[in-house]
């Protein structure tokens, strides 16, 4: 994600979630440089909210932020039973409805 | 992967993120590129922060203030992505100062009057979301990404601008004069924003999918949108040779390349004096820094 | 509450919020610097507020209150005129005390008999609640600096004459601090200049629309 620490080495890099509307999804807005939770929340307020553009905010330092790329090796073997196109049921569905005497010409 | 693999990477449309693996040619030109971008803002302030002072009515002043309020914002979220690229914000500051990194032009020259005001935040503005709005389709996310927030907040001063010129074309002869005599001055660095035509291919920057517009192309785009503008005022252009061709081309004098090379290398009417200025901001402030910023752990 | 009584109000927010602007672009840091600016400017905007409720009674306008008078006609107090604009740990200490002084000002107006005067204090005080959380967030950061100590001590005198005599014991508690002699008249050393930079493009081409 890019250094925890600010420029001095000395500030704290903290990350602003945004909730847009009500009910929404919190998206990430951006990060900022504060030395307390105090001062992050005041700039966090001004850099997305001073336009009445945020609903709420969520504040994490950064480093309470734990980045994880290519979350899953699921490409290896074959998973089918977690994706849709992984069940066919019309051959079974057309079977059945045979058996049932419930189906109808096509 | 290679470089060569790299680039067909970023000109297929993939995107960069700040752990990626980069070349470091590729991390070295952004980071040089989107410094430039911070330092920019942070010395674009300067020439319009006197005017807040000055401004004539409360609306200006408010106005004003927060025109000058988002782009401290804006060097804030480049400085922000520059960091995490390696290089810490107090460096790209000392770097400014010393006179080791440039900014657009633009911000070196003086603002004279009430006139400057509207016509920076007209033309100059306009010349610049011009290029920022290419700049959304950056290979590197974290810059694209604020750059939508950039580009939302510009399109506010650009409507503050056009507030301020047509309230005065709309008033006395005194107002308009200022205006026109205004825009003289601002013509030539105005038409020197873009910079010098550089043929795509030969441009890494272009390549690299870093910017995705070509300066030539940037310069009509600002030439069809606001020469219009100006002429439907009654303003005048001070090119004689400005005309849009049958071809949808606009002509014009060849702007001055070599102004522009020197005023960019630090030697812009204002340069030192503006420089100076934030070097010695930073210095009186130096303590309020580290009083407030804890220590490393 | 009369005309005059309105103006000192307006001629208070308008003159400290453009010495605050005085830091846009040139705040200790970054994100600071977009958080001060945002209450110079929503002290303008108050101003602007008590401009507009005086210029009812007074048949005018807010811009030609704020702009169209003369110096020596400004009710502002002595505390928001000084320029302390190169020196943070003043402006914070003038903010602090500022502050802490309006709460108590604002609190006494939102009781008023007249409704555009409570409606407006009330408007006004839950916008300064921001401002009162910045003051404070400040003051805890820096209380231990002798700067801004000595700064406290300096403009303590001032901030008593922001308010009227029955409402200084109020900020003496709020503040912790005791009684001293307050300064309400200024030499108007500090206002002259401001005025002439705050003017001079209004009174470039006089009456005209900007």
């Amino acid at each position: 994600m890019g250094t925890a620490r600010g420029s001095s080495g000395r500030g704290v890099i903290w990350e602003i979630f945004r909730q847009e509307r009500e009910g929404q999804p919190f998206q990430h807005g951006g990060s900022l440089e504060a030395p307390s939770l105090v001062f992050a929340e005041a700039y966090a307020r001004e850099f997305y909210g001073r336009r009445d553009e945020s609903f709420a905010l969520w504040i994490v330092p950064r480093d309470a932020v734990k980045e994880v790329r290519e979350p899953y090796v699921a490409d290896v073997f074959d998973r089918d039973y977690r994706r849709v196109d992984g069940y066919s049921l019309k051959v079974k569905l057309k079977e059945a409805r045979e058996r049932a005497g419930t189906s109808e010409a096509r | 992967m290679s470089e060569a693999e790299f680039e067909a990477y970023v000109q297929s449309g993939g995107q960069v993120e700040v752990g990626d693996s980069m070349p470091e040619d590729y991390r070295k030109a952004l980071v040089k590129f989107i410094e430039m971008h911070g330092n920019s803002e942070l010395m674009g302030v300067l020439p319009e922060r006197e005017w807040i002072l000055r401004a004539p009515t409360l609306q200006r002043k408010l106005a004003l203030t927060s025109k000058v309020q988002d782009e401290v914002g804006h060097a804030q979220l480049i400085y922000r992505v520059v960091e995490d690229l390696g290089k810490p914000r107090e460096a790209c500051l000392d770097d400014l100062v010393a006179g080791k990194t440039k900014f657009h032009n633009v911000f070196h020259y003086p603002t004279k009057t009430w006139g400057d005001v509207g016509v920076i935040a007209w033309l100059v503005d306009a010349a610049a979301i011009i290029s920022q709005k290419a700049l959304l389709r950056c290979s590197y996310a974290p810059y694209a990404r604020i750059m939508k927030k950039i580009c939302w907040e510009e399109s506010f001063h650009i409507l503050h601008g056009r507030d301020v010129i047509l309230t005065m074309m709309n008033g006395t002869d005194e107002q308009r004069e200022l205006v026109q005599e205004a825009l003289n001055r601002w013509w030539g660095p105005l038409m020197q924003f873009h910079g010098n035509p550089i043929p795509a291919e030969d441009d890494p920057m272009y390549r690299w999918r870093i910017k995705s517009q070509a300066n030539e192309e940037a310069r009509q785009q600002f030439l069809d949108g606001y020469v219009p503008q100006i002429w439907e005022l009654g303003l005048t252009v001070p090119d004689p040779k400005l005309r849009k061709g049958k071809d949808g081309v606009w002509e014009y004098s060849e702007p001055d390349w070599e102004e522009l090379k020197w005023v960019v290398t630090g030697h812009g009417p204002e340069t030192e004096r503006r420089l100076g200025f934030r070097q010695a901001s930073r210095e009186e402030t130096a303590w309020v820094r580290r009083a407030v910023l804890p220590d490393a752990a | 509450m009369n005309a005059q009584e309105l103006l000192r109000l307006a001629d208070d927010e308008l003159i400290l919020g453009w010495r605050n602007s005085e830091w846009t672009g040139i705040a200790p840091f970054l994100e600071e610097d977009v958080a001060f600016s945002s209450i110079a400017q929503t002290e303008i905007g108050h101003a602007r507020a008590w401009y507009e409720l005086a210029a009812k009674e007074l048949g005018s306008d807010a811009d030609s209150l704020a702009f169209d008078r003369e110096p020596e006609d400004y009710l502002c107090s002595p505390l928001v005129e000084l320029r302390l604009a190169d020196d943070w740990a003043r402006t914070i200490a003038r903010h602090w005390l500022y502050e802490s002084a309006d709460a108590i000002r604002i609190g006494g107006l939102k009781a008023s008999d007249d409704p555009d005067v409570a409606g407006l204090a009330e408007k006004i005080d839950r916008e300064e609640a921001y401002h009162r959380m910045h003051a404070a967030m400040w003051e805890e950061r820096l209380r231990g600096d002798a700067r801004f100590r000595e700064a406290v001590d300096e403009l303590w005198p001032f901030a008593l004459g922001v308010l009227s005599e029955a409402q200084r014991s109020l900020l003496c508690e709020a503040v912790d601090r005791d009684e001293v002699e307050a300064i309400e008249q200024g030499e108007r050393n500090d206002l002259r200049p401001l005025w002439e930079e705050m003017t001079m493009v209004r009174r470039s081409v006089p009456g005209a629309s900007w």
